[in-house]
């Protein structure tokens, strides 16, 4: 909230700067600062004042300026007193349609305070806030919070400038319990020091700094206990104190018996504390919380945090043995009455599809794959998946949703492999989190996932520019996720075909939304595009060249291993140049299909030429095997070189025969050959696709 | 200042501190409610032009929060104390800490933080921005400015703090189980209460008859909405003012409370919760709406004659 709010302010007095001409050619360097109470600009140079500026105004045409005897008419004298200035003063300028009046207004730059005591209320109003507020009245100021206080200078002297009824001062304040509450202030330096001096650390990194540096010191009295690094966690705090001092508290070992997932969500959930490893990796019974204070000589703030601790874990303990009264398989008919989508049904309906679609799944996997996996048990975690919705300790702590469900699976004495799949259901939540640990896992996260993607394209659903209210980019990111680490060999075509089958069954109104369930599939496409480019770094051409090729018939494993291998030949010299041969084809075809009618027919190897015409012939059929045999293979590295090995033979054929010959069977028989070339060895990645460089000479 | 040794000492306290400041010391609202918001003295002041301070205990039923007095934090009924300024002191943050430190909380040597927390009322058509005020890792107050209430937007702005009065006095007295703690100087929070605890748990875990708490909220539902009508209908401006608009506030009170005992008994589906809050809100609006007619009208005929009653033309103009 903070760090963003920062940025806009920057960018706001950068505009304002230049667009007033106060920051010349280069923009004048800001250093910005916040606190939880304070936003802060500050700029060491900034000119007295803006440039003065010239500008050339024209007046009427001359010829109705001066009448017969040469007087200036009403006109120019009209001209004149808008100018502020006497007839003789003005010019005359000749422009394409005549002589005209034309006066050098010369404008005196305004001083940069006057500009800025209209620029600082700006841009402080201009910063966007996820929600803002008014406190004065409905007219404004409208900012995150109400602000109280503003302070304001400029070489010294307070920029007079207010926004609502707060006026700029030269004063500030200090940590609201250890400095003083008014502070004179006449410079930056005098500020920073003046703050110091008050117990506020301006400098976020500083606070980031203090907050590690003591935390370090509070562990090295315990033998090799550590922090469970947490940046998101460590940001807060470093935004919500002025003067941060870590302490470190205990707990009862008895909590321990707690699963870790729990005491950690809320130590770091409600409580904001760091949690504490033994060098065993377990949980310590320790934490650390961050005040906004000096230090704690009486110790009353560790009593009072690890008192307000002690009541979150009897919560939890109180849930933990509550939920324990119901096995989940007999929470199945509650989550009859939680609603997944009104229009898609209870989660009880969501996981009966889910049950169903993995066995469909498990049918699509190949027979080795597929042995592995043990279908029942599947099956059950797929229907108990979403049973741990009902439960106390997930009402609690919605982000624990699916490890409970494995933990209480665990708990019952389920099978390892239900639990397992259970508890990771909801992997991978980000593309730094690891997706489902087993197969089993896999499955059931995919089954959910399509099911969710599928339900809500076809309610009407679907994601609408930025706006995802159900996160269905991040749902179609985990398919392909888990497709890939899973090295699950299906087609995206066929995860849509078996989904939909499990809805036709199950949703007597149907799918109304046709159109959009017509866009999943490229949706999906999209999420391994993004995937292979962004994540893995291939070139979008070579992204392009695949998917264009094979996306709707290939399991997205074998798409990401051939964009790879397409980027590996990339570099060798008869890549590139079979790519320009390729697009050369695929002109002339375009061409030929156009002014003759083309269509490719069987090939007449009788009408082939000897020499570089049925050379190539030749050579098609042989790399055509060779080829295949590589991609039963599955190297795609192989197939694509011994495509490129085609080159000088393509080369060849182009130097020395004339496609478009006279006679008309030798013609179509040539551009059939072409065709043959164009459609036998465009399956693996659409070579016109790749965008080659103006550079021809091929690469080393 | 010495930390207030009992409940009933802290509620002294801080009736003192805020009667200082000027505050009406209301008491408590006699119809069940599930927060001091919902008290007419917040829900209704907050609406309008009149300026407003006024401090109050409101005690609070949550029954989906009841846990039959074997949680010891958690409880079917916790009293708030609730204060309301209109408009807001540009100071307020450091009022507020100063009624702390009248409570007995040295601030010098307690973590105090004001962490981001916005505050929503779905039922009320209300919602404010604030902080949630952590004392040593512990939320003892919820500080909201109000934007909206009943679907109004507010002008002046209120400000609202809600001191968990069971939360504070367990820290001053530094007790673990919210039953341990002194009432009076001999007299526990758990002799006090306890009982209640555990038979409402049973009553509205158990025991509330679904059917017949359905008919009741379909009764006062069709009260209120008959009263906020009848104010739409009626065109006489003598005839609105009769229009008894604080009455339909109580069925709207009693809705949301039978609500919250059928969400308790768990006979409300995510579905139906969504309908039903739309239900109350609706209400809630439309009681708001003939509220600041009402309130408009009865200050617009007070301006009009003030030959006749000086006193109220002062008040019209604001004082």
């Amino acid at each position: 909230m903070i760090e963003p709010a920062l940025a806009d302010l920057k960018r706001l007095l950068e505009e304002g700067f230049s667009r007033s001409r106060l920051s010349g050619d280069t923009t004048a360097a800001l250093e910005m600062y916040s606190t939880p109470r304070r936003l802060v600009a500050y700029c060491a140079s900034l000119p007295a004042r803006q440039p003065d500026s010239a500008e050339m105004v024209q007046g009427p045409p001359k010829r109705v300026a001066f009448d017969g005897d040469g007087k200036p008419t009403a006109a120019a004298l009209s001209f004149a007193s808008k100018m502020d200035t006497k007839v003789e003063k003005l010019q005359t300028v000749s422009t394409p349609k005549g002589e005209y009046l034309a006066f050098k207004k010369k404008e005196r730059g305004k001083p940069a305070v006057e500009i800025l005591r209209e620029l600082i209320p700006q841009a402080v109003q201009g910063i966007s806030f996820p929600r803002s507020m008014y406190w004065e009245s409905k007219a404004g100021p409208y900012f995150v919070r109400p602000i109280r206080s503003l302070l304001a200078l400029f070489g010294g002297r307070v920029i007079p400038c207010s926004i609502g009824e707060v006026r700029a001062g030269n004063w500030t304040f200090g940590h609201r319990r250890l400095g003083k509450p008014r502070v004179r202030v006449t410079d930056f330096a005098n500020y920073r020091e003046a703050l110091a001096k008050n117990f506020v650390l301006l400098d976020a990194g500083e606070r980031r700094a203090r907050i590690l540096d003591n935390i370090e010191a509070l562990l090295a009295s315990d033998n090799g206990f550590r922090i469970k690094q947490n940046l998101e966690l460590l940001n807060t705090l470093v935004y919500l104190t002025e003067y941060p001092t870590p302490l470190m508290g205990s707990f009862d070992p008895g909590y321990l018996s707690l699963p870790q997932e729990v005491l950690i969500t809320v130590m770091r959930g409600h409580q904001k504390y760091f949690s504490v490893e033994q060098p065993d990796g377990l949980l310590a019974p320790r934490f650390i919380a961050v005040m906004n204070l000096d230090g704690d000589s009486k110790g009353a703030i560790r009593h009072g945090n690890e008192r307000v601790l002690r009541a979150r874990f009897n919560d939890a303990r109180f849930f933990w043995e509550t939920d324990g009264k119901l096995r989940l398989e007999e929470r199945l008919d509650l989550l009859r009455s939680v609603t997944f989508q009104s229009r898609l049904g209870s989660y009880y309906d969501k996981a009966s599809r889910m049950a169903e679609l993995t066995a469909l799944l498990v049918s699509e996997l190949p027979s080795d794959v597929a042995q592995t996996v043990s279908l029942p048990e599947v099956q059950k975690a797929a229907k108990l998946a979403k049973c741990d919705l009902t439960t106390e300790l997930v009402k609690e702590f919605t982000e624990l949703q699916g490890v409970i469900g494995g933990l209480y699976a665990e708990r019952e004495g389920l099978p390892k492999e239900i639990a397992t799949a259970i508890y990771d259901q909801y992997k991978p939540q980000s593309m730094d989190d690891p997706s489902p640990r087993t197969l089993q896992g896999a499955l059931v996260s995919l089954a959910d996932r399509m099911d969710t993607l599928v339900g809500c394209f076809g309610v009407g659903l679907a994601p609408s520019g930025s706006k995802d209210p159900f996160a269905l980019r991040r749902a179609a990111q985990g398919v392909i996720r888990i497709l890939l680490d899973h090295r699950l060999p299906l087609t995206i075509a066929s995860l849509l075909r078996r989904t939909e089958e499990v809805y036709s069954s199950h949703q007597p109104e149907g799918h109304t939304d046709w159109d959009a369930l017509n866009r999943l599939p490229e949706f999906l496409i999209d999420r391994l595009r993004y995937y292979a480019r962004d994540v893995r770094g291939f070139a979008y051409d070579e992204v392009n060249a695949v998917l264009e090729a094979g996306a709707q018939r290939e399991s997205v494993p074998v798409l990401l291993n051939t964009i790879a291998a397409v980027s590996r030949i990339r570099p060798t010299e008869n890549f590139e140049p079979l790519a320009v041969a390729f697009k050369r084809i695929k002109n002339i075809l375009q061409q030929a299909r156009k002014t003759q009618a083309f269509e490719p027919e069987e090939l007449d190897t009788d009408l082939f030429e000897p020499g570089p015409e049925a050379q190539l012939h030749q050579r098609y059929m042989d790399v055509s095997a060779e080829v295949a045999r590589h991609k039963a293979a599955g190297n795609y590295v192989a197939a694509l070189e011994a495509i490129a090995s085609l080159r000088p033979d393509v080369d060849l054929f182009f130097d020395k025969i004339l496609v478009m010959a006279p006679d008309a069977k030798v013609r179509q028989n040539r551009l059939s050959l072409l065709q043959k070339l164009l459609s036998e060895f465009s399956t693996i990645a659409d070579f016109s696709e790749i965008v080659v460089s103006d550079k021809t000479e091929p690469r080393p | 200042m010495k930390p207030a040794k009992t409940l009933q000492e802290l509620i002294a306290r801080l009736t003192d501190y805020w009667a200082g400041r000027g505050c009406v010391i209301q008491l408590p609202y006699d119809v069940e409610m599930g927060a001091g918001t919902m008290s007419p003295e917040t829900f209704l002041r907050v609406l309008g032009p009149q300026p407003y301070k006024v401090a109050y205990v409101q005690p609070s039923r949550r029954p989906a929060d009841g846990r039959y007095g074997e949680n010891p934090n958690r409880l079917y009924k916790h009293l708030q104390w609730q204060v309301i300024l209109k408009p807001s002191p540009a100071d307020i943050q450091e009022i507020y800490l100063k009624s702390l430190e009248k409570i007995g909380i040295d601030l010098r040597h307690h973590d105090l933080k004001f962490e981001e927390d916005n505050w929503e009322a779905p039922t009320l058509g209300a919602w404010g921005i604030g902080w949630q005020v952590m004392l040593d890792g512990l939320e003892v107050t919820q500080f909201t400015y109000f934007q909206q209430c009943g679907g109004h937007d507010l002008e002046p702005v209120s400000v609202e703090l809600t001191y968990g009065l069971e939360r504070l006095s367990s820290f001053l007295q530094d007790t673990d189980s919210v039953y341990d703690m002194l009432w009076n100087e001999d007299t526990t929070y758990g002799r006090v209460r306890l009982m209640e605890e555990q038979q409402f748990s049973v009553y509205s875990f158990e025991l509330a008859s679904i059917d017949k708490l359905w008919k009741l909220l379909q009764l006062h539902e069709q009260e209120c909405q008959g009263l906020v009508d009848a104010y739409r209908i009626l065109s006489h401006p003598a005839m609105k003012s009769r229009v008894p608009v604080l009455a339909a506030y109580d069925e709207v009170l009693k809705c949301s409370h039978l609500f919250n005992l059928l969400d308790a008994r768990g006979a409300i589906s995510v579905t139906e919760r969504v309908a039903v809050i739309g239900r109350i809100r609706t209400l809630a609006c439309g009681v708001a709406a003939a509220y600041l007619d009402q309130q408009a009208q009865q200050s617009e005929a007070r301006s009009q004659k003030p030959e006749e009653n000086p006193a109220n033309a002062i008040l019209a103009t604001g004082l």
